[in-house]
């Protein structure tokens, strides 16, 4: 047996990215028994299994970035900064939510954090992130905008006119799609013509990679480099991330159009919590109780979370005339 | 005070909202290099610069969206639509985007920009490029809309849209870049949300708004050969309405004709009409009538094509109706 | 410590949720997040991944059942571990028996008596106030409603010139006022005010429409138009003389009566003075051109005034005719509206019932009404100062004050006294 390769990546760094794993998977755990018991309605899309690719690219950011997402971000919102409580209390449509129990599971929403919402219309986030990357160029900051959408989401019209200029206008846009490899319930090889979807970079001459969304590590330390030359030279830049949901599309989904054995697979074999752990547990940076202790730590926080969104107040019925229009 | 165009005025607005705050930026098929399709954006390359300045791709729902999203972090966008027959492809961007992000995001971003051209039929261009849009874009909340039908009017309007904090959804007319009127030296704002009575009548209030206006002003001077009296009144913001200043009229001359170059079903002026025998019931000796463009897609040949959109012996067969004169 | 667990929700639109299949047998492990049920929503069947870990301690909805969100659908716990389903809330039971049983819970609550006790309360007869010619539509713009009532104007009087006969605002340009009947909320008001005194020596008696009828006109009578009485006394010697050569040989049918040769009189001195035959507009004083004299006839539950049509251009054996046609059919019920509408001048004569002098209210629109007492033997001193027996009659006439004045009621009395004192001069 070869001796582990020294990790490049600070102890630190790792632990707080196995810690926010935790998080994000106990806290989703949560939202999804909290659904069930019907502390809420609505849509629910939980991001399970995906947590390494979230986790990788919050921790190569600075918090002035900005970031943008589909519906499927309670955890990025997490991770730019949202209190789990204020995601929590928005999923419960309580008066202590993010957006005051206005937007709900697909809108969060964070001016403070910059995170610029979930949106629930396929790929109509992309706009809005390249016109952020065009306010980044006109005002001479050196942030980054991200901008995640799903796999599906590449096959939008409007996504292919704003990749278009963000590479024609040069601006500091990082797409991130997220190929968890359906869309909804349709593999995405049934409607795509090519077969790796950082290709679509092609058609404007985009710089591109992909990396393996299930890695943390090899996330965080691709992004971080992509981040810090896009800041220099503002391109885009189309990062294609394979990864997984464990969850259906959305709580009411029975996932019957893929194989449990390949949901397990994931699962047992490449999930990211365990395997940053195998990592951190290789390079001696943690032990097993160490790590069962973060776990704990982070089902607690989930935990707080839900009491904190269970006590929130229901906003005043009269708020719904509220914040049509500014003065 | 000077007489310039339609486009010059508009054209001096942008300009003028431009130097005034550095964060209003144009953006549009053509309005850089080319110095826009219809002119109005003559001029402003050369003294903005192409920071200011953009000639867009043909990609609507892209640019479209791409100043919301800069909206949303303070830039005050100006986006051109080379008509409004070309915005309806940023309907997403518009109705999904632009008029929800501040509530779906519980007041904490808002969309200070506008999205602007011209609106419904110029001459024989088909029915793709003559549609009036008011009708629909007035039905979304968040959003606000404003009209204009002369070049004093279009100036103060659009720098009061430039400076408002929400999106404005601006309506020009291609008929009417080339009109001359008087527009003063000094600065002036049109506050949005307050309608002008073009012509003050007594016997019947006409309203209508953009190059419909000028069918109602002749109209009006038509039946005034024949003694009757017709106010003309301007909303100029259909959305939010100017509902005290259409009452007030209505309650002097107690009939209404609405005239609109849109289809008649659910049109603003139906929203008017409604408003109007809710509030005036009392005050109508008629129903209120409505003259409208024929619920067909514009034609192209160019008889039916005047035909098919208000025309003055129509409005003033619909005056004749209301005051029951056969 | 045993977990109910509950029927989870699993899409957006679930309601309630069908048991699929258990997985897990009552005594089984079940590990948490490992799927022990499959539950069929309204969209899909799906595993439920259990929120616990523990035994499967009792099944509470078998497979094949379905039951609401919320409700219990099995117990997870320790090995062995007692359960109260009690303390579960029933939630065992079948979901069709839950139902039932709220249902039969719910019933006694209702108020059974109170559905009776109610309609109990409501008065006897509750008709719409409305008379016939009401329930034909009014069509006028609602401008034209708002200028008529506030001018006051009978929009029924007037011909819309708009659409399907619309008034419109211009037919109300130059229209004159009508009294308007004060609204009928007026009289109700004053109703209820009947004094009583204890229980049971009274009775209220359900008021019909002719009566409200009258009650409101009346009222409004009383209370818009200030009458003024004017009372004469006339010699009617030479009128019974007449009548009793005009009867003479003449049937029962054919008879004249004192009072048709009272409407002949009222009708040619109308002609004299029309100042009389008016009424009061608002605005204006309309001043009639012909003498349309209604006549008061009692019928059993009230009072009708059917009107004889241009009596000063018919002699007085057709005014005799139509008079007892019209009382005929009056009592008999057979008359219609318009056939006492439009009088320009109203009699009532209770001279048959012995009734020496009254005086009457007015019947709006109309200025003045003209009231009958009976004719008697009564010692008077005539002309020459002699006192002798004369058959005399009272009458007095009541005037609005806004359409006659004293002096112009008491010469057309004077003119009046003078047809019936003298019936040639009737032909002057």
């Amino acid at each position: 047996m070869t001796p582990p390769k020294k990790s490049a990546v600070d102890r630190d760094v790792l632990i707080g990215m196995y810690k926010q794993m935790c998080l994000f998977r106990r806290f989703e755990e949560r939202v999804g028994l909290a659904y069930t018991k019907q502390k809420f309605s609505g849509f629910c899309h939980l991001h399970i299994g995906q947590e390494g690719l979230a986790v990788g690219v919050q921790t190569a950011l600075r918090t002035t970035d900005y970031m943008i997402s589909g519906y499927r971000s309670h955890t990025q919102a997490i991770g730019k900064g949202i209190a789990p409580g204020a995601v929590m209390a928005e999923l419960f449509g309580k008066v202590d939510g993010c957006c005051r129990g206005k937007g709900g599971s697909m809108h969060m929403f964070s001016k403070e954090h910059r995170f610029l919402g979930g949106h629930g219309i396929v790929g109509g986030q992309a706009p809005l992130a390249v016109g952020v990357a065009f306010a980044i160029r006109y005002r001479n900051e050196d942030n980054v905008m991200i901008c995640y959408m799903g796999d599906a989401a590449t096959n939008q019209g409007q996504v292919f006119e704003v990749m278009n200029m963000a590479a024609t206008w040069d601006l500091p846009v990082l797409f991130i799609i997220e190929n968890n490899r359906y869309g909804m319930g349709t593999d995405i090889t049934r409607t795509t013509s090519v077969d790796a979807l950082w290709k679509r970079a092609l058609a404007f001459d985009m710089a591109h990679s992909d990396v393996d969304g299930m890695s943390a590590i090899t996330v965080y330390n691709h992004v971080n480099s992509l981040v810090e030359s896009m800041r220099k030279n503002k391109k885009p830049h189309l990062l294609e991330a394979l990864t997984y949901r464990y969850r259906g599309h959305s709580v009411s989904d029975p996932g019957s159009y893929r194989t449990k054995e390949e949901v397990e697979d994931y699962q047992k074999n490449r999930d990211p919590i365990i395997g940053l752990g195998r990592f951190l547990l290789e390079q001696k940076f943690a032990t097993e109780e160490e790590l069962k202790g973060f776990d704990n730590e982070a089902k607690e926080k989930a935990k707080e979370a839900e009491a904190f969104a269970d006590e929130s107040p229901q906003p005043p019925v009269e708020e719904l005339w509220d914040h049509v229009l500014v003065d | 005070m000077a007489v310039i165009t339609f486009r010059e005025a508009l054209g001096q607005a942008i300009a003028e909202e431009m130097t005034r705050d550095a964060n209003v930026f144009l953006m549009g098929e053509e309005v850089g290099l080319y110095n826009g399709a219809y002119k109005v954006s003559k001029g402003l390359l050369d003294q903005f610069g192409p920071k200011r300045v953009w000639d867009a791709p043909i990609s609507e729902a892209g640019f479209a969206g791409l100043g919301v999203g800069a909206a949303m972090v303070g830039l005050r966008p100006i986006i051109e639509f080379m008509t409004w027959n070309f915005g309806i492809q940023a309907f997403d961007q518009i109705v999904n985007h632009a008029a929800k992000m501040l509530y779906m995001s519980g007041g904490q971003f808002n969309i200070p920009m506008v999205f602007r051209g011209p609106n419904g039929a110029a001459h024989m261009l088909g029915a793709q490029h003559s549609q009036a849009y008011e009708s629909m874009i007035t039905n979304i909340p968040g959003l606000i809309v404003a009209t204009c039908s002369t070049p004093y009017d279009g100036k103060g309007l659009l720098k009061s849209a430039i400076r408002n904090n929400n999106p404005v959804l601006f309506l020009e007319s291609e008929m009417m870049y080339g009109m001359k009127g008087e527009v003063p030296e000094e600065e002036y704002l049109i506050p949005l949300g307050k309608g002008d009575i073009k012509r003050e009548g007594k016997d019947v209030t006409l309203i209508a708004w953009n190059k419909a206006l000028h069918k109602a002003m002749e109209a009006a001077e038509a039946l005034n050969e024949q003694g009757i009296s017709a106010e003309v009144l301007d909303p100029r913001t259909l959305q939010p309405l100017d509902e005290d200043l259409i009452f007030e009229s209505v309650r002097k001359t107690h009939r209404l004709v609405i005239i609109e170059e849109s289809w008649s079903f659910g049109s603003v002026g139906a929203q008017i009409s409604d408003r109007v025998h809710k509030e005036c019931f009392d005050d109508l000796d008629a129903p209120v009538h409505r003259v409208c463009n024929e619920f067909v897609p514009m034609p192209y040949n160019e008889a039916q094509e005047e035909r098919t959109m208000p025309s003055v012996d129509r409005i003033v067969k619909a005056v004749k109706d209301v005051l029951y004169i056969a | 410590m045993a977990e109910v667990i509950e029927m989870p929700k699993l899409s957006d639109t679930m309601e309630e949720g069908g048991i699929a299949s258990w997985l897990k047998k009552e005594g089984d492990f079940i590990e948490e997040g490992e799927a022990f049920v499959e539950i069929e929503t309204d969209k899909a069947t799906m595993e439920y991944n259990s929120p616990v870990e523990g035994y499967l301690l009792k099944i509470l909805v078998p497979a094949g059942k379905t039951s609401p969100l919320n409700k219990p659908i099995c117990i997870v716990g320790e090995k062995g571990e007692k359960v109260d389903l009690g303390a579960v809330g029933g939630g065992a039971k079948p979901v069709s028996e839950k139902v039932e049983a709220k249902a039969s819970e719910k019933t006694p609550e209702k108020p059974v008596g109170k559905t009776e006790a109610k309609a109990s309360e409501k008065p006897a007869v509750e008709k719409k106030d409305v008379s016939s010619a009401d329930n034909e539509r009014l069509r006028a713009s609602p401008l034209a409603k708002k200028i008529a009532e506030d001018k006051k104007i009978d929009l029924r009087s007037i011909e819309g010139s708009g659409p399907g006969g619309r008034v419109v605002m211009r037919d109300l340009e130059g229209a004159e006022a009508s009294r308007k009947e004060s609204p009928a909320a007026d009289v109700k008001k004053e109703a209820p005010r009947a004094a009583a005194s204890s229980a049971g020596d009274y009775e209220d008696l359900p008021v019909n429409m002719m009566r409200k009828t009258i009650a409101k006109r009346l009222l409004a009578a009383k209370n818009d138009a200030p009458h003024f009485y004017l009372t004469r006394s006339v010699n009617m010697k030479k009128l019974s003389e007449w009548r009793e050569q005009l009867n003479k040989g003449a049937d029962k049918d054919t008879k004249i009566s004192v009072n048709d040769l009272i409407v002949l009189a009222v009708s040619r001195a109308l002609i004299r003075h029309p100042e009389v035959n008016s009424s009061w507009q608002g605005e204006t004083i309309r001043r009639y051109k012909a003498a349309h004299v209604a006549v008061a006839v009692a019928i059993p539950d009230g009072l009708i005034t059917p009107v004889v049509r241009n009596a000063h251009a018919i002699g007085l054996r057709e005014i005799a005719k139509q008079t007892k046609d019209l009382i005929g059919r009056t009592k008999a019920g057979k008359i219609s509206p318009d056939e006492y509408a439009g009088g320009t001048f109203s009699i009532s004569n209770l001279g048959m019932m012995g009734i020496e002098n009254f005086t009457a209210i007015i019947n709006p629109p109309q200025a003045a009404i003209l009231a009958v007492g009976a004719t008697i033997k009564t010692p008077w001193v005539n002309e020459a100062g002699e006192l002798e027996v004369q058959e005399r009659m009272t009458m007095t006439m009541s005037c609005d004050h806004r359409v006659i004045d004293g002096a112009v009621g008491a010469t057309f009395l004077q003119t009046l006294v003078g047809f019936l004192e003298d019936p040639l001069a009737i032909l002057t």
